[in-house]
C-alpha cells in the first residue's frame, strides 16, 4: 500500500482554479522534488493536503487512510519565513516541539523527549547552538533547525516546502544528508523544489506541477526536456539541455 | 491592612493578570484585541446589570466573558468571510461599544450604572468596598475577584503551558500536531475578557489596555525566554503601579491614569537600556570602536 | 416647526459634515491597512487638549484641534519609531502608545479639574461625544476643517491614490511620498478631532472605519468608493441624529450603530463581493465541477 495517494484534489481561491485535478500516488521510501514556475500552486498543493486550505474536491490518503486520522504520520516543514524569528526561545526548545504530539496534551516533556531533540539537532550539526536564542541563527540555521524539529516528530512521510531556498553551502549538503538518511529509514519525503540544476541529483521521483500535474514518476523517465518546457511554458531555454537528460 | 496597601495590592494582581495574558497577546501579534475587548465588554456589563439587577462580581464576569468570546468570534469570522483584520477589529469592537453605550442611555432612568467608573476605573474607592462574611469583612471585593482571576490564568498557563507556546509561535506546525488550537485561542481569550473586567474597578477598561500591552512588550525586550518573559512582564506591571500609585499621590491626580503613564516611561527607558535589543547597545555596537 | 430649533440643524449639518469627511478619509486609512491608526489618534488625542486648555486656560475648538494635531503626530512618529527600531511588532507599538498617551490624558484632566477649576463634564463628553451641545462657533470650525479636508482629498485624490496603492512605485516616479503620507496623515487627524465632540473618541474610529469598509463592497473603483463611504457616512450622521432627536438617546452610538447596519447589509448583500452572492457562485462553480469530474471519470472508463 502506497504510503501518500491524492485522489482528483482540486483547490480554489475564491473564483481563481489554484490546483484542477491534481492524482498522484508515492511509493514508500522514496524523496520526490515537486517542481513548478512560481504561482503553480506548489505550496497550495501542501497546504491543501494538510487541510490548512480547503479543498474543493479530492480526497488524500496516507497509508490507506483519510489524512485527517493520520495526521500523526505527517510532519510538516514550512517556509522558513512563515514564523516569527523574534519568539522568545531557542533552539532546543523549536526542537522540542517536534515532540508535543508524542509527549500528549497538557503534559510535559520528559527526559527522553529532551534526549531525542538533542540527538536531532546533532544530526544536522546544531548541537553547539541548541541554546542560542532563535533570532541569532543565520538562515540556514534556522532551516536546519527546522529539519531537526521534523525528525524529532518521528513522522513516516515529511512534507517540506523549500527548504533549500536562501540557504548556505554547509546547510544545503546538511540537508541533502538528511533527506537520505530518512530515505533509508524508509520515510516518503515530498520537496517543493525550486533548482532544476540539481533536481537529477537530489530526488528520485518527480511531481511536475503547473495547476495540474504535468508529469509524475520517476526521475529518469519523468525529467524530461520536453515535460520541463510544458510545465514552465517553454521559459527555461536557457537551460542547456545537457542539465536535464544528464 | 492599611489603605494603602490595600490600593497597591490591587494594582499589583491586576499588574499580575495582565502581564500574564499580556505576554501571549503580544507574541501572537493580537494586541489590538485587548483594545476591542476592554471596550466590547461594556456590553457585556450592562447586559448582567439588566439580567441580575446588580454589579456582583459573578454576573459581571459571565456577562463579560460572553460578550468577549463574542468579539472574538465576529472578528474571526468576519476575517475569514474575507474582511481584513484590523478592520473587522475595527467595526466589531465600535458597534458592540455603541450598543452598550446606547442601553445604558435609554434605561438610564433604571439602570445605576455610571460607566465613565467602568470605563476609567477608580482603584482609590476599592477598599472600602469590603466583601462580608457573616457580618465580618474579610477585604475588598476587588482583591477577591482579582486573586480568583489570576488562579484561573495561572492554572490555563501552567495547565497548557507547552500547547500555548506552540501554537503562538507556529500555528500550522501545532495543528499538523493535532494541538486543539482554536480551543487554545478561545481559552486566551476567555482569560483576557476575565482579566478585563476583573480589572475594570480598579484601573477601567480603557487603561487595562495599557498593563496588558506595555509591560509584556517591556518583557519582550529584556528576555529571549517565554518563562522569563511571564514573570518579567508580571513584575514590570506590579513595578508600574507601584510608582504609577506615588506619582499619583504626590500630584493628586487619577492613580490609574499615573500607572499607565508610568508603563510607557519603562517601556522608554528599557526601549534605550535593554541588554541585548536596547537602542543604545545596538548603536554602540555600529559605530565603530 | 418649534422642535427643529437652530441648535438641531447644527447637529445634523455637522454630523453630516463629519460624516462625509470621515468616510471618505477612511477610505485611504482603510485600504493602507491602517484602520486602528484612527483609533490611536483619537485616544492620542487627549492629551493634547489638555495641554491645549492648560496654555490657554479656557475651550477653544481651535486650539484643541492644534493641540490634538500636535499629539496625534507625535503619536504617529513614536509608533513608526518603536517598529522601526525594535523587535516590538505594528499591533503591540500601536497598543502601547494609544494607552499610554490615554492616560497620560486623563492625568493632565484630573490635574486640570483640580487646579485650574475646569468642570467635571470634559472627560464624558470626550468619550461618548455630545452633540447636543455644539454651539455655533464649534459648528463653524467643523464645518470650515471637514470641508477643508473634503477639498483636500479631491485635490490630492490622484497622489493619494498611488502612494496607497503602491509606496515604492510612487518613490519610483519622483512623487514625495512622505509628504503626503504626513498630509493624509494631517487630514486623519483633522477628523478625529472634530469628531470628538459629535461622537466621542472610541466611536470616532468607527466613523473612519465602517463607511469606508461598507462602501469597498459595492465597487472596484477608488473614485467611486471614496464616494460611496463619505455618503454612507452622511446618511449614518443624519440618520443617527435623527433616531436620537425622536429616541432620546445619544447621537454618536446611533450613528455608529447606523453605519454598521449599513456595514452588514453590504456585507451579505453586495451583488458582486457580498457574502450571499459569493455563496451562491461557489455552489454553482462546485455543481459545474462535479460534472466535470464525471467526465473526467467517465474518460478514465473508456
Amino acid at each position: 500500500m502506497n504510503p501518500l495517494v491524492v485522489e482528483q484534489m482540486t483547490v480554489a481561491y475564491d473564483r481563481q482554479l489554484v490546483l484542477e485535478n491534481v492524482s498522484f500516488s508515492v511509493p514508500e521510501g522514496k524523496l520526490v522534488g515537486v517542481i513548478g514556475p512560481n504561482g503553480a500552486g506548489k505550496s497550495t498543493l501542501m497546504k491543501a493536503m494538510l487541510n490548512f486550505i480547503p479543498r474543493m474536491h479530492g480526497h488524500v490518503f496516507v497509508y490507506g487512510q483519510p489524512y485527517e486520522k493520520q495526521r500523526h504520520l505527517v510532519g510538516y516543514v514550512p517556509q522558513r519565513n512563515s514564523v516569527d524569528w523574534d519568539f522568545p526561545t531557542n533552539a532546543l526548545d523549536v526542537v522540542l516541539m517536534g515532540r508535543y504530539g508524542h509527549i500528549g496534551l497538557w503534559k510535559r516533556p520528559r527526559k527522553e523527549d529532551i534526549d531525542m531533540a538533542m540527538q536531532c539537532l546533532d544530526k544536522v550539526g546544531m548541537l553547539p547552538y541548541a541554546k542560542r536564542q532563535i533570532s541569532q541563527l543565520s538562515g540556514g540555521q534556522q532551516q536546519r533547525v527546522f529539519l531537526a524539529r521534523a525528525l524529532a516528530q518521528d513522522a513516516s512521510i515529511y512534507f517540506m516546502d523549500e527548504p533549500f531556498v536562501g540557504v548556505d553551502a554547509a546547510t544545503e549538503k546538511a540537508i541533502v544528508q538528511l533527506l537520505n538518511e530518512l530515505k533509508t529509514r524508509g520515510k516518503t519525503v515530498l520537496v517543493v523544489h525550486h533548482d532544476l540544476q540539481t533536481v537529477r541529483d537530489y530526488f528520485d521521483y518527480v511531481l511536475l506541477l503547473n495547476k495540474r500535474v504535468i508529469a509524475f514518476g520517476e526521475t529518469e523517465s519523468v525529467f524530461t526536456y520536453d515535460h520541463i518546457q510544458k510545465t514552465y511554458g517553454g521559459k527555461v531555454t536557457f537551460l542547456s539541455s545537457t542539465h536535464i537528460v544528464g | 491592612m492599611s489603605y494603602t496597601m490595600w490600593i497597591l495590592l490591587t494594582a499589583s494582581l491586576v499588574g499580575i493578570n495582565c502581564g500574564l495574558v499580556g505576554t501571549f497577546l503580544v507574541l501572537r501579534k493580537m494586541s489590538m484585541l485587548s483594545d476591542a475587548i476592554s471596550h466590547s465588554v461594556l456590553l457585556g456589563i450592562v447586559g448582567a446589570y439588566m439580567v441580575s439587577h446588580h454589579l456582583q462580581g459573578v454576573s459581571m464576569l459571565v456577562g463579560a466573558l460572553i460578550v468577549g468570546l463574542l468579539t472574538t468570534f465576529l472578528v474571526q469570522w468576519l476575517h475569514q468571510k474575507g474582511v481584513q483584520n484590523d478592520a473587522a477589529i475595527g467595526v466589531v469592537f465600535t458597534c458592540l461599544f455603541a450598543i452598550g453605550v446606547v442601553l445604558i442611555s435609554l434605561f438610564a432612568d433604571r439602570v445605576h450604572l455610571d460607566v465613565e467608573h467602568a470605563l476609567m476605573g477608580e482603584i482609590a474607592f476599592v477598599p472600602w468596598d469590603v466583601l462580608e462574611v457573616g457580618g465580618k469583612s474579610i477585604g475588598p471585593k476587588a482583591i477577591w475577584l482579582l486573586g480568583f482571576v489570576l488562579a484561573i490564568n495561572i492554572f490555563c498557563i501552567v495547565f497548557a503551558y507547552k500547547e500555548f507556546k506552540i501554537s503562538s509561535f507556529d500555528y500550522e506546525m501545532a495543528v499538523t500536531l493535532g494541538i486543539p488550537v482554536v480551543l487554545i485561542h478561545y481559552v486566551l481569550m476567555g482569560m483576557l475578557s476575565l482579566t478585563t473586567v476583573a480589572s475594570f474597578d480598579s484601573v477601567g477598561a480603557i487603561l487595562v489596555v495599557a498593563m496588558l500591552i506595555v509591560p509584556s512588550a517591556t518583557a519582550y525586550l529584556w528576555t529571549d525566554r517565554l518563562s522569563v518573559m511571564l514573570i518579567c512582564s508580571a513584575l514590570i506591571g506590579v513595578l508600574a503601579s507601584m510608582i504609577g500609585y506615588m506619582i499619583a499621590t504626590v500630584f493628586n491626580v487619577s492613580i490609574s491614569g499615573a500607572i499607565a503613564v508610568s508603563t510607557g516611561v519603562i517601556f522608554f527607558i528599557s526601549l534605550w537600556i535593554a541588554p541585548k535589543h536596547g537602542l543604545l547597545r545596538k548603536w554602540l555596537k555600529k559605530s565603530p570602536a | 416647526m418649534n422642535r427643529m430649533d437652530i441648535n438641531v440643524q447644527w447637529v445634523f449639518t455637522s454630523t453630516a459634515l463629519l460624516g462625509l469627511a470621515s468616510g471618505m478619509i477612511g477610505t485611504f486609512a482603510l485600504l493602507k491597512k491602517q484602520s486602528l491608526i484612527g483609533d490611536a489618534m483619537a485616544h492620542a488625542a487627549l492629551p493634547g487638549i489638555c495641554i491645549a486648555f492648560l496654555l490657554y486656560g479656557q475651550k477653544s475648538l481651535l486650539l484643541f484641534l492644534i493641540g490634538a494635531t500636535c499629539s496625534g503626530y507625535i503619536a504617529t512618529i513614536c509608533i513608526q519609531f518603536i517598529v522601526k527600531h525594535t523587535r516590538v511588532k505594528e499591533d503591540a507599538a500601536i497598543g502601547i502608545v494609544l494607552s499610554v498617551f490615554f492616560g497620560l490624558g486623563i492625568v493632565l484632566l484630573t490635574w486640570i479639574n483640580q487646579h485650574e477649576g475646569g468642570n467635571q463634564s470634559g472627560i464624558h463628553d470626550f468619550l461618548f461625544g455630545k452633540a447636543a451641545s455644539l454651539t455655533g462657533s464649534d459648528v463653524n470650525v467643523l464645518t470650515v476643517t471637514a470641508v477643508t479636508v473634503i477639498i483636500m482629498i479631491l485635490i490630492f485624490f490622484k497622489e493619494f491614490k498611488i502612494i496607497t496603492f503602491d509606496r515604492a512605485f510612487a518613490q519610483g516616479i519622483g512623487i514625495p511620498v512622505s509628504l503626503l503620507n504626513g498630509v493624509l496623515m494631517f487630514l486623519i487627524v483633522s477628523v478625529v478631532v472634530i469628531g470628538l465632540q459629535a461622537v466621542g473618541v472610541v466611536l470616532m474610529s468607527a466613523l473612519l472605519i465602517t463607511p469606508a469598509l461598507a462602501a469597498r463592497y459595492w465597487t472596484e473603483k477608488l473614485e467611486w468608493m471614496t464616494l460611496l463611504a463619505g455618503g454612507f457616512g452622511a446618511l449614518s450622521g443624519v440618520a443617527g441624529a435623527y433616531i436620537s432627536l425622536i429616541a432620546y438617546a445619544p447621537t454618536g452610538p446611533l450613528v455608529i450603530i447606523f453605519a454598521t447596519v449599513l456595514f452588514i447589509f453590504s456585507f451579505l448583500f453586495a451583488p458582486k463581493r457580498g457574502l450571499c452572492s459569493k455563496m451562491i457562485r461557489r455552489h454553482i462553480e462546485r455543481k459545474k465541477l462535479q460534472s466535470q469530474q464525471l467526465m473526467y471519470k467517465r474518460g478514465e472508463q473508456l
